[in-house]
């Protein structure tokens, strides 16, 4: 029996996730970090992507954040994420037109970091779907 | 007076309509409290953690980022004015204006220069019609602000702030809002958002670990700072979504009752013209038949 952790996932306004987990994935802004139990305290800055948390009883949850952090200490571990969502609460729909769109934007040479942010953020909402 | 009593009647009904409809808002504006009390109460754990880090990363390094630094010059500060989209809430907007044109002399007095951003319809129809400058408005979300809405103006404050043009750029943000202190009251206030003001020193329970920060610790504070102000600023917008709808069932209620008062006086008009109508009616009948009868005799 691995050890377990106690995760929380929050978005601005809201509990996106919380519970025991075995372990914790995310993508941090210097690269995919794993959390297990009793990991060293750390706050590190995540880059738009898909952070996933295995629970206690085994099931996957995906979630996809739009940047934010994830901070370690020895009672709990936080995602914290504005504008987080789990893979099964996203409009998938909504989410694949603003990426046409955001595409659409870079393509026409708007590449400010605004819409580079908004255009990996919304990549991630929909990978975390189709995954 | 049959005329009286029929005008007496059409007004009470009337009263009797409105009535009902301030009594509909009281309890619409009752709901959506609820709701938007569960909506700050789920926000919490955002801003705990939010908090807790920026708290973390404070003991560790200097904080010296832009939106901490005091600035003397340019002697220029820009308001947030928070008011409501809709009316018949009280003196809701009124009292937030009112705190903002003190606050704006105070600053002028000062010999500040004072730019204006506003959110809510009444704050922005109130300057329009005095022709006063404004900057930038928002409105469409005053009782039910979600967070992209906030982070739309919190982009538009916190890059006015960093902007390095010399005749854009200010030195402080304030935003005046509505407290909401209890169902019974609401207080307007002012808060400095930027330059933030960090506090070192530690209010939580538990001790501070050792933290490790990727990349490291100033870049963490880069991303962190923004995110706190932005959540200052959501968290001013529902403060006063709640004010406003606590507001406004006051209004209402006092509303419901003003009404009921006006149903009861008229109630009793009525009722005195209705029974002097048919006193007069039994004066004519008596008069007419002691008049018949005298006649015959």
């Amino acid at each position: 029996m691995t050890d377990t952790f106690w995760v929380e996932i929050v978005s601005a306004d809201r509990r996106v996730w919380e519970g025991e987990a075995t372990q914790l994935t995310a993508m941090t802004t210097e690269g995919m970090i794993g959390i297990l139990a009793h990991h060293i305290p750390l706050i590190a800055t995540l880059a738009p992507g898909i952070a996933e948390v295995t629970a206690s009883d085994g099931t996957r949850h995906l979630v996809a954040v739009d940047g934010g952090f994830v901070s370690v200490t020895l009672t709990r571990t936080a995602i914290i994420s504005p504008y987080a969502q789990l893979a099964g609460d996203i409009d998938v729909e909504a989410a694949r037109r603003q990426l046409r769109e955001l595409a659409a934007k870079r393509e026409a040479g708007d590449n400010s970091e605004a819409t580079t942010m908004a255009y990996l953020s919304a990549q991630a909402q929909v990978k975390a779907v189709e995954r | 007076m049959p005329a009286n009593l029929r005008e007496l009647r059409e007004r009470n009904r009337s009263v009797q309509a409105t009535q009902k409809i301030t009594r509909a808002m009281e309890l619409i504006a009752a709901s959506r409290i609820t709701k938007a009390q569960s909506a700050a109460l789920s926000a919490l754990p955002y801003t705990r953690e939010l908090n807790r880090a920026v708290a973390a990363v404070a003991s560790y390094s200097d904080v010296t980022h832009p939106l901490t630094t005091e600035r003397t010059s340019p002697k220029r500060s820009a308001i947030l004015v928070i008011t409501s989209d809709r009316g018949l809430a009280g003196a809701y907007s009124t009292n937030v204006i009112k705190m903002a044109e003190r606050l704006t002399q105070t600053l002028r007095d000062e010999g500040r220069e004072v730019v204006t951003y506003l959110a809510g319809r009444k704050g922005i129809s109130y300057y329009q019609f005095r022709n006063r400058p404004v900057v930038k408005t928002w409105s469409g979300f005053s009782d039910k602000p979600s967070y992209a809405d906030s982070d739309q103006v919190a982009d538009e404050l916190i890059s006015r702030f960093l902007t390095e043009d010399p005749d854009q750029a200010v030195s402080e943000i304030q935003v005046v809002y509505t407290r909401f202190e209890s169902m019974l009251i609401q207080e307007p206030r002012v808060r400095r958002v930027l330059p933030l003001h960090v506090v070192r020193g530690d209010q939580s329970h538990e001790p501070m670990p050792l933290y490790t920060f990727e990349p490291d610790a100033a870049t963490v504070l880069d991303a962190l700072l923004p995110l706190y102000v932005r959540n200052r600023i959501h968290f001013y917008f529902m403060q006063a979504a709640a004010s406003e709808l606590a507001s406004k069932q006051k209004a209402m209620k006092s509303a419901t009752d003003n009404a009921q008062q006006l149903i009861e006086n008229l109630t009793r008009q009525i009722n005195q013209a209705r029974q002097a109508q048919i006193t007069q009616e039994i004066t004519e009948i008596v008069g007419g038949a002691s008049a018949l009868t005298g006649n015959e005799e």
